[in-house]
């Protein structure tokens, strides 16, 4: 196709040229960024996390007495193993997502001065087999350590605790974490083991860098501990739970019992994002139909506008494909000139947007894959009104309209 | 004039009806993206207490150890300890003045139907009701009688006063929180200030308080404290801190009813500073701030990223369909060039042909005003229906209203310009030949 006649007539018509060029431009910068932040939030929402997510339910009490706790606790736990499907039951202090962060910051050596914000779990007696923590090295906590932890001045006043492997490598970078201390206020804990990454109580609040970064201590039965974690079946988890909040609400008169499923508690946590997500889609979804639609329309008037030179072209010999292929070339460099356009908006737009959010870097990859989504779309919005073109009769030349 | 031009630009528009419901669907989908955003934007950006906000001030100053400060860069701490709090609250230099902090209390209905449960509640000294105009719809606040005596007193809000009395004038009657019997002293009214500026340690948005009691009854009785607490040195640590420890967990706001008044608080809580500095409390030379409440907010960044973003993406997008509003107007009035070059044959000026096509956009642009109007309703209606904090404050005001029509007014205007500026400039005599 000789594309030097197609600049000749692009030439002419500067004003629809550039507005189309610009419309697609902007509908590309726009594009890139949108699709770039719906693909960040889905990252966000798979975060993994190493604990038995479609197992668990969680049933929190608020307002027991603390004072009665040693005795209450172990007799709550008695009562939910006795429920027909609970494979594992502890108690515990906080959980994962549970968006009540609980950050404690530890050095590595006793004077050191840098220190690392990592969340902080408490585990009742089988706290590990209720989550499901996955042990990578070393073992889990013994009864006697359990007995002998406290829980005093946020801290915990046993010697020993489990760390995450993101938390190992943050703390020791390129060391074996097992059997190092870690240090806080004076008191000093050794790493029995590490478990496969743990999400934070509030990742978003953490930080990239706190997200995986968590620690667990053993505790004997103590007032801090409000919620119970549950193991069953996945398909026994919704029954389990029922049970448990009848049970407890029960045992523990006056006090306020509330209870989830830990996949129900993952899907609250990550609801915003998931909403963003929906909106970004439906904007996405809309701009481009918008975009089309503008492209069919300045099109369209381009093509009854050169009515009697189509005319006169097919009238000379063009054939019908001819035609067709004209306007989808013309089609094709106004879109290369606005995906041009536009990729470098896109990217300003993006750097503009690391500056005043929490924005990373976009990948590359992103620019060339929003430039071919814009070019199919231009060549499928031209194809209605190029192929309205290629019908316009031979015989229009000889008429003076 | 205006009339006639109106009335062509209808037959104009009625002619051509697939390009003309395009351009008016381009600009109400624009307008309803960008009004919806907008209006959350502008509702989470609100003033919490219009008319109030201006005089309320919260201060704030530095009692940590002198480790890692940086002179004129390390910001004051954003609350208060206890003993800090206590100092300036009974320096009683402002003209009005509260300690607070926010808590939640068990509640033990006595009407048997009703299981016990947690409210949110905050626990204030008595400034708290005048200071920021706090409507009763029965009673009153309790004074500072009350709060000296650790008077058993609580206000309740109306919603809370409905959940548990079943409505009316409850005053007087007895609440068990917690395990103790308070007396009802005051029912609020319609009060929700968004944001809730006074405390942004849990929820920023439609944080609902039901109960309120005197700080210093609430610590007699150990309640329990919900909120941020921060410690350093030997700080312990925990949910409610001990009064001694080197903690801050509570908010102090302050009323100055000139700026003359708020820089010679200020200056006070530089002596206040220097003097504790002087006694040993204080690590660090005076480093205070006195914000108000707008100041304060914007300091805090109350307003979520997502929503900022959203906004922005929505005003792209109502970019891209004004370029594509441009584009269709343009075809539209090229392809009227034989009639604009009659017009001008029979003696209309430019700039008459120019006020018909601007009116022809104007036109375009009120129709795709109400459109919009309607997208921006489904999209709050949407909105609401999220799970996000503030998502229930989004509610389109008059305000919004106005400037949803004059943005749609406007941008079709602004996208009329360039296709009427190009369909004056047809050449009379060329136009009528050809026809």
């Amino acid at each position: 196709m000789e594309i030097r006649p197609i600049l000749a007539s692009l030439r002419k018509h500067r004003i629809p040229a550039m507005l189309i060029v610009l419309e697609i431009a902007l509908a590309c910068a726009v594009l890139c960024n949108a699709v770039f932040m719906i693909g960040q939030r889905l990252d966000d929402i798979g975060w993994p996390n190493a604990i038995d997510e479609q197992g668990i339910s969680v049933v929190s009490v608020n307002g027991a007495d603390p004072k009665l706790a040693a005795s209450d606790i172990p007799r709550d736990l008695a009562a939910l193993r006795g429920i027909a499907g609970v494979t594992a039951a502890a108690a515990a202090t906080s959980m994962p997502l549970d968006r009540n962060p609980a950050l404690s910051s530890f050095t590595t050596t006793p004077d050191g001065k840098t220190t690392v914000n990592t969340s902080i779990y408490f585990l009742g007696s089988g706290g590990e087999q209720a989550l499901g923590l996955r042990l990578l090295e070393g073992r889990f906590f013994n009864a006697d350590e359990y007995a002998d932890s406290g829980f005093k001045d946020f801290n915990s006043t046993g010697h020993v605790m489990l760390v995450t492997q993101r938390d190992a490598q943050r703390l020791w970078p390129g060391q074996d974490a097992l059997g190092k201390t870690l240090y806080t206020n004076g008191n000093s804990w050794t790493v029995v083991g590490v478990i496969a990454d743990v999400l934070a109580q509030d990742p978003n609040f953490s930080g990239p860098g706190g997200r995986y970064s968590s620690v667990f201590f053993p505790l004997h039965p103590d007032g801090v501990m409000g919620d119970y974690v549950l193991r069953s079946a996945p398909q026994d988890r919704a029954r389990v739970l029922r049970e448990a909040r009848r049970a407890l609400g029960r045992l523990e008169v006056g006090a306020v019992v509330d209870g989830a499923t830990y996949a129900g508690m993952r899907g609250d946590y990550f609801a915003d994002a998931r909403s963003m997500v929906w909106m970004l889609l439906l904007v996405c979804v809309v701009m481009l139909a918008v975009t089309a639609f503008g492209i069919v329309g300045l099109t369209s008037f381009w093509v009854g506008q050169r009515r009697r030179q189509i005319g006169i072209r097919r009238a000379v010999g063009a054939t019908r494909s001819h035609i067709l292929q004209y306007f989808q070339t013309e089609n094709f460099l106004l879109g290369t000139a606005g995906v041009v356009l536009g990729m470098v908006l896109a990217f300003g737009i993006n750097l503009y947007l690391m500056q005043s959010y929490e924005i990373a870097r976009m990948p590359w990859y992103y620019l060339p894959v929003s430039a071919v989504a814009m070019w199919v779309l231009g060549q499928l919005s031209v194809l209605a009104p190029a192929l309205r073109a290629s019908n316009v009769p031979p015989v229009v030349a000889t008429r003076s309209v | 004039m205006f009339g006639y031009y109106f009335d062509l630009a209808l037959r104009s528009l009625k002619r051509n009806k697939a390009l003309t419901a395009l351009m008016v669907l381009a600009i109400a989908l624009g307008i309803g993206a960008s009004m919806t955003t907008l209006t959350v934007l502008h509702v989470l950006s609100g003033d919490p207490l219009p008319g109030r906000s201006g005089s309320l001030y919260y201060p704030q100053i530095d009692p940590r150890e002198s480790q890692g400060y940086l002179p004129g860069k390390t910001d004051p701490m954003d609350q208060m300890t206890w003993i800090d709090g206590m100092n300036l609250l009974q320096a009683k230099r402002a003209d009005q003045q509260a300690l607070m902090t926010g808590g939640s209390v068990a509640v033990q209905p006595d009407n048997s139907t009703l299981d016990p449960f947690y409210q949110t509640a905050r626990y204030t000294t008595s400034g708290f009701f005048p200071m920021f105009g706090v409507p009763f719809e029965y009673g009153h606040g309790w004074g500072d009688a009350e709060d000296d005596a650790h008077a058993r007193v609580a206000v309740i809000s109306s919603q809370f006063n409905d959940k548990v009395f079943g409505g009316g004038d409850s005053t007087g009657k007895t609440l068990r929180l917690d395990g103790e019997a308070f007396r009802v002293v005051g029912v609020i009214g319609d009060w929700n200030p968004n944001p809730h500026f006074y405390d942004l340690n849990r929820k920023s948005y439609n944080e609902n308080e039901g109960v309120f009691v005197p700080l210093s009854t609430s610590q007699d009785l150990g309640m329990i404290h919900d909120g941020s607490v921060n410690c350093w040195g030997n700080g312990g640590g925990g949910n409610t801190p001990d009064h001694n420890s080197p903690c801050v967990w509570l908010q102090f706001w302050v009323q100055l009813d000139s700026p003359s008044k708020a820089a010679a608080y200020k200056e006070f809580l530089v002596n206040y500073s220097a003097q504790q500095k002087a006694l040993g409390r204080f690590g660090r030379p005076p480093n205070v701030q006195l914000r108000n409440v707008m100041q304060w907010l914007d300091y805090n960044m109350v307003v979520p990223d997502d929503v900022r973003l959203q906004t922005g993406l929505a005003f792209g997008f109502l970019l891209v369909c004004l370029v594509n509003t441009v584009g269709l107007m343009l075809a539209k009035f090229l392809r009227r060039a034989g009639e604009l070059g009659v017009r001008r044959a029979l003696g209309a000026s430019r700039s008459a042909l120019f006020a018909q096509l601007l009116v022809e956009s104007g036109v375009v642009g009120l129709v795709g005003g109400m459109g919009g109007l309607l997208l921006a309703l489904i999209g709050l209606w949407l909105v609401r229906r999220q799970p996000a904090e503030y998502a229930p404050l989004a509610h389109l005001d008059p305000v919004m209203l106005l400037i949803t029509f004059l943005l749609a007014l406007g941008a079709s205007l602004l996208a009329g310009l360039l296709p009427a500026w190009r369909a004056c400039q047809v050449t009379p005599a060329l136009q009528l030949k050809s026809n």
